[in-house]
């Protein structure tokens, strides 16, 4: 055949267009190659692999795994000095609390002690002066029946002389008297 | 062969190459493909490396407590599959953590940078995935046997089961024990490869314009349903592997 000399020179497996004769990957010709290709990429990739990468990997995710446990655990404290922190946050609060009420009645007792004097105080001084006021209203009132009395003996006196009568002083004095009581 | 090539080509304006895309080439020069070539293999290889050094070395380079972006995707994938060889292997399977990370990574990224438009995906090519899962099966087996010695084949027999049922079942176990290397590298290599081949059918449809919008839309389906195989096919990988090593460190059912 005349495509047999083009046939040799291009490869067993290929024509001469270039295209592949059957499958290429039964070529017993190209299998050496890619054998010996693939062990060399296999060795390199193995060696790229143990000797660099995957120590490297892992000591990466170990350490990483080590930092979250530790994060977690420090997590984990301070979530429990929060709830310490919470709980006494609260007693000093309840405290405050009872004390602000002691403080709160101390201050009413106090106050209404005060009051209770400053009270008591205040109606002594008020009765000293109801005392005082009655006092004066009594003199006043003494005052005006004395005086009425005077104007009256004076007026009888008075009167009588202005009738014509003569009458004595002792005896008008007792009849004002008698009059004054009744 | 070469007569389904040239009959493709035979329709003119509606051409499929869907599986050129998985033709190895040199990255200089077109000479032929011994096994040190420096390829397009090489090449995505090498990117995948470079984004997996970026994420898990320059990204994890500051040690901070609060990651950055870069540094918790790194974590984000250390921890993930630690929990899963932890969870899956027991205690003692933590020693071969970083093998199993080796795995994952190299399958996720390779799987997610073949997403990218004119990329090349290493992991759809048999030969790739063969390596990672015979290399799993003979490491495991190895394992088993230096643990155990002669008490890892009791993984084979089933002591709870009625005697003359345990013959039979060490014969499917021992083969059921054969085919895991296999359906572990077919399984990762077809998914990425078969999805990988799909896109490049619809975007052959794509350009016939009566049905070009339907093909389009079947083009991004297609690039999200991927988008999730990347990520599943390195997580089945990962765990299956997780749990082939768990069969070598307890043999004991």
């Amino acid at each position: 055949m005349a495509t047999q000399t083009t046939e040799t020179a291009a490869g067993a497996c290929v024509d001469a267009g270039g295209s592949a004769l059957g499958m290429p990957q039964l070529c017993a010709d190209w299998m050496g190659n890619q054998v010996a290709w693939l062990v060399v990429s296999l060795i390199v990739i193995y060696l790229l692999l143990s000797r660099v990468a995957l120590p490297r990997i892992g000591a990466v995710l170990a350490e990483r795994s080590g930092t979250i446990t530790n994060d977690i655990a420090a997590a984990e404290e301070l979530k429990q000095k929060a709830v310490e922190a919470e709980a006494a946050y609260e007693k000093a609060l309840a405290d405050a609390r009872v004390q602000a009420a002691a403080i709160v009645a101390d201050a009413k007792a106090e106050i209404q002690a005060d009051l209770d004097v400053e009270l008591a105080k205040a109606d002594a001084q008020i009765a000293a002066k109801v005392s005082e006021s009655e006092k004066a209203i009594a003199e006043i009132r003494d005052g005006a029946v004395k005086s009425v009395t005077d104007v009256a003996k004076d007026t009888a006196k008075e009167l009588v002389k202005a009738v014509g009568g003569n009458a004595d002083a002792k005896t008008i004095n007792a009849a004002i008297a008698a009059r004054m009581k009744g | 062969m070469t007569h389904v090539a040239t009959d493709a080509k035979s329709e003119g304006g509606l051409v499929f190459h869907p599986l050129d895309q998985f033709i190895v080439k040199p990255l200089f020069g077109d000479g032929p493909i011994s096994w040190y070539t420096p390829t397009n293999v090489t090449l995505w290889m090498g990117i995948a490396v470079l984004v997996i050094a970026l994420i898990f070395v320059v990204g994890s380079r500051g040690r901070a407590i609060v990651p950055s972006r870069l540094q918790s995707i790194g974590e984000l994938i250390y921890g993930f599959i630690y929990k899963m060889v932890e969870d899956v292997t027991g205690k003692d399977g933590i020693k071969y953590f970083p093998y199993i990370m080796t795995l994952f990574v190299f399958i996720l990224f390779a799987n997610y940078l073949a997403l990218l438009p004119m990329s090349y995906s290493p992991t759809s090519m048999i030969a790739v995935t063969a390596i990672l899962g015979f290399g799993v099966f003979i490491c495991v087996t190895i394992l088993g046997f230096v643990l155990h010695g002669s008490k890892f084949l009791g993984l084979f027999w089933m002591s709870d089961a009625p005697a003359i049922l345990r013959p039979i079942i060490a014969v499917i176990e021992v083969i059921s024990y054969f085919v895991r290397p296999v359906s572990h590298s077919i399984r990762l290599a077809g998914n990425v490869m078969a999805g990988h081949a799909v896109i490049k059918v619809f975007a052959g449809f794509a350009a016939l314009t009566l049905v070009s919008p339907v093909a389009i839309a079947g083009i991004v389906a297609i690039y999200g349903l991927e988008v999730l195989v990347a990520g599943i096919q390195a997580y089945v990988f990962t765990i299956l592997t997780c749990v082939y090593l768990k069969d070598a460190l307890h043999p004991a059912h």
